[in-house]
């Protein structure tokens, strides 16, 4: 089972709610836990796995051989993001503008374009203390496209879930989604059994909520909410979720003790154990499936 | 004309909240009157909400193309499928179907399709929008959910703040950005005169401040820093403190976490103006006064106001050293 | 010899603009003989990499120099690579292609050095 947190505002408590649901998960079931934010990844701050394997992921850029090409300009006539200019006896790539998606190549009559990976990020992996398969993408900076590597990443496995005595145990995935509403959020939702959407009780909180909210429909992906920071602003959002027939799953209160612990690098229930039992009736309501 | 950007790395900073209050600001002292605004965070455009202005105009804005298969003509050899390399060719009842979500646009199909059952169509994604604010013009965008290309609406956002605000000679375009380092972040940042970061002091916070700030400085543009909610971890804003020292980006402010500010959104205020004696008011006058000594004569890359880049494990997690 | 021009417009008549990539149309110009023709620029409607789609768009139409006001870096190249020349009109004052026409046969323009800005993105 797969389960995406995501929230539309960013710095609603994304990465407070998904280390603290793997941590619980985790007592009964195999979790693999993948950071999807590859601009600004943060869940290892939290859970602090050993990051013992690093690959290097990108997409594949053109290379012209400059014998055999004939200047005839297909390749620059195929490609939709002009990422290759063929002007008299020259052929010029931008790798930065190229998408990878291989069109140059197959179409040059010559066959003289081959491939070559331009790397653009790196996907870390190992385990954390509590046996969390954890993995990570991180875009290089400078770098535009951070969705290739989210594709490379959701394709990892782990060489081997730990093992745990007794009963075979569930196998669940977790995912920590990057803020906005655009590209990179839709391609770490595609795929995802179910969504829970973070957000806070401000204005902000509710327009971004909205814009999520309408992608995971789109997608078909039944949503659940967890209200964060819960006593601040006001209590539009949950009026909107009780309109729009979304249940909300927990509510986070304001607490400042809480805020300096995450603040430090604590997950949320390890700062307040009191909190343990919230979340395992969360991701038990979240097995049992969210009923939109 | 100067154009100041407000980033941070990390979201919910509070980005919009400061961009708000400067808005205010900015419309008393040097820049009164001659002030433009412009949302750069296409997907969450959060600063209407605080300003609450009145629209003026609204153009559609059309993304990049998708792919369409003719059913009629298509025999379902599945070439187009194996030509994809984004998982947007999908089979639904025997026939393939293209998921607009997932394509990119590279129209890789159409060239391998043997019976030309396939042609690219235009998206409109979004649209630009002009709306006057009580603080001035103000240059946003909406974003369909889920659409792609948001770093090319951010260019025509900022272009069209640009150019209104060379017709009408105004002197500054306080650009709101989106979280992150990438396209669209790229495209709020360059050719900015000014970054300024707003941070807070948490591990996250500081992690994704060194990764905005070696964005910024990748693209030339100048950065200081700010700290939200400082009193709220006051190790990791000394954390922040010395390493901007260390580096020799200039500290210019911070604002201590006040409760002021959330009302103030569910009030639809800046929070300079619905609350002007809260701490979080005062702090944000006296860091906007430094911000416009800097605005009015700007440090020049000689001087130690301005870093070196930090190229130095950007990509590591880990607090500083 | 083919002078190309960066205008907003359909003839020689019409404003200058500063823009390369984005610019709405190129004014191509017979500096010999005075004879122009006026082509809409296929970058203007790119989702990214409009200076590299309207430097290939001059290479097309023959053209061995350019004048506008800023060139982005991938256009830049692309001209070079093309062996076009890369002229800076002069000043920044509003003017029309006609002007530019005038100033480049009374002396030498300016040539750009290199890439103007640091480029636009999108996509």
């Amino acid at each position: 089972m797969r389960i995406v947190v995501a929230s539309g505002k960013g710095g609603t408590g994304k990465t407070t709610v998904s280390t603290s649901l793997a941590q619980v998960a985790t007592e009964r079931d195999a979790v693999r836990f993948l950071d999807c934010d590859v601009e600004a990844p943060n869940a290892a701050l939290f859970l602090h796995p050993v990051l013992d394997s690093q690959r290097e992921v990108g997409i594949r850029v053109p290379r012209v051989d400059a014998d055999a090409c004939t200047y005839c300009g297909r390749c620059a006539e195929v490609c939709q993001f002009h990422a290759i200019a063929v002007v008299g006896q020259k052929t010029l790539v931008f790798d930065d503008l190229c998408h990878g998606c291989g069109s140059c190549a197959w179409m040059c009559p010559e066959q003289a374009i081959s491939e070559t990976l331009s790397v653009t990020g790196v996907i870390d992996s190992g385990t954390t203390p509590e046996g969390i398969a954890f993995a990570q993408g991180v875009m290089n900076v400078g770098q535009t496209m951070g969705v290739p590597i989210l594709r490379e990443l959701k394709k990892w496995t782990p060489a081997r879930l730990p093992e745990a005595p007794g009963a075979p145990r569930r196998a669940l995935e977790i995912l920590d989604a990057p803020p906005g509403a655009s590209c990179p959020v839709v391609e770490t939702l595609r795929g995802a059994d179910l969504v829970l959407l973070v957000t806070e009780p401000t204005p902000f909180g509710l327009h971004d909520l909205k814009q999520v909210v309408a992608i995971a429909r789109e997608l078909g992906i039944p949503a659940g909410v967890v209200i964060n920071r819960d006593g601040i602003g006001d209590d539009a959002v949950g009026a909107w979720c009780a309109e729009s027939g979304l249940p909300i799953l927990l509510r986070i209160p304001m607490e400042r003790r809480i805020a300096e612990a995450i603040a430090g690098g604590r997950t949320l229930v390890d700062a307040a154990p009191e909190y343990r039992p919230g979340f395992r009736d969360l991701l038990e309501r979240l097995v049992a499936g969210v009923n939109p | 004309m100067k154009q100041l950007v407000i980033l941070s790395g990390k979201g919910g900073t509070g980005k919009t909240s400061v961009t708000a209050a400067f808005a205010h600001l900015a419309a008393q002292g040097p820049f009164a009157g001659r002030v433009l605004l412009a949302d750069a965070d296409v997907d969450a455009a959060n600063l209407e909400l605080v300003l609450q202005p009145r629209r003026l105009d609204t153009q559609p804005f059309r993304g990049g193309q998708v792919a369409v298969i003719d059913e009629d003509r298509c025999l379902i050899c599945g070439d187009c499928e194996s030509a994809c390399r984004f998982d947007a060719i999908v089979e639904t009842d025997g026939r393939w179907v293209i998921d607009p979500i997932a394509c990119d646009g590279c129209a890789a199909c159409v060239y391998q399709c043997p019976t030309e059952s396939i042609r690219m169509q235009e998206q409109r994604v979004g649209e630009c929008r002009l709306s006057d604010s009580r603080y001035g013009p103000l240059h946003h965008a909406h974003l369909h959910p889920g659409q792609e290309n948001s770093g090319k609406l951010v260019t025509q956002v900022r272009q069209r703040a640009r150019q209104q605000a060379l017709d009408e000679e105004r002197r500054l375009v306080i650009v709101d950005g989106p979280p992150g380092i990438g396209c669209p972040v790229i495209a709020a940042v360059s050719g900015a005169d000014l970054a300024l970061l707003v941070t807070e002091p948490t591990v996250s916070g500081i992690h994704d401040l060194r990764r905005a700030l070696g964005t910024v400085q990748h693209f030339g543009v100048p950065a200081l820093v700010c700290i939200n909610k400082a009193d709220v971890y006051p190790k990791g804003a000394r954390d922040i403190e010395t390493f901007c020292e260390a580096n020799g980006i200039a500290m210019v402010g911070s604002i201590p976490f006040d409760p002021s500010i959330a009302s103030a959104l569910v009030a639809g205020e800046a929070v300079t103006a619905y609350r002007p004696e809260a701490p979080a008011s005062l702090a944000l006058s006296a860091l906007w006064e430094r911000l416009v000594s800097v605005l009015v004569e700007p440090p020049t890359r000689q001087d130690d106001g301005f870093a070196e880049p930090i190229t130095d494990n950007l990509n590591q997690p880990g607090t500083f050293q | 010899m083919k002078l190309a021009i960066s205008i907003a417009g359909q003839t020689l008549d019409s404003p200058f603009d500063a823009r390369f990539g984005r610019a709405a149309s190129f004014c191509l110009v017979d500096t010999d003989s005075g004879a122009w023709t006026v082509h809409a620029n296929p970058g203007l409607s790119a989702s990214g990499g409009a200076g590299v789609q309207a430097a290939q768009f001059v290479a097309g139409l023959g053209a061995q120099a350019v004048v506008s006001g800023a060139y982005g870096p991938k256009a830049y190249d692309t001209l070079a690579a093309a062996n076009i020349q890369r002229l800076l009109a002069p000043g920044d004052a509003a003017c029309r292609a006609a002007d530019i026409l005038a100033a480049f046969q009374a002396g030498p323009l300016a040539e750009a050095d290199g890439a103007t800005h640091g480029g636009h993105h999108g996509g």
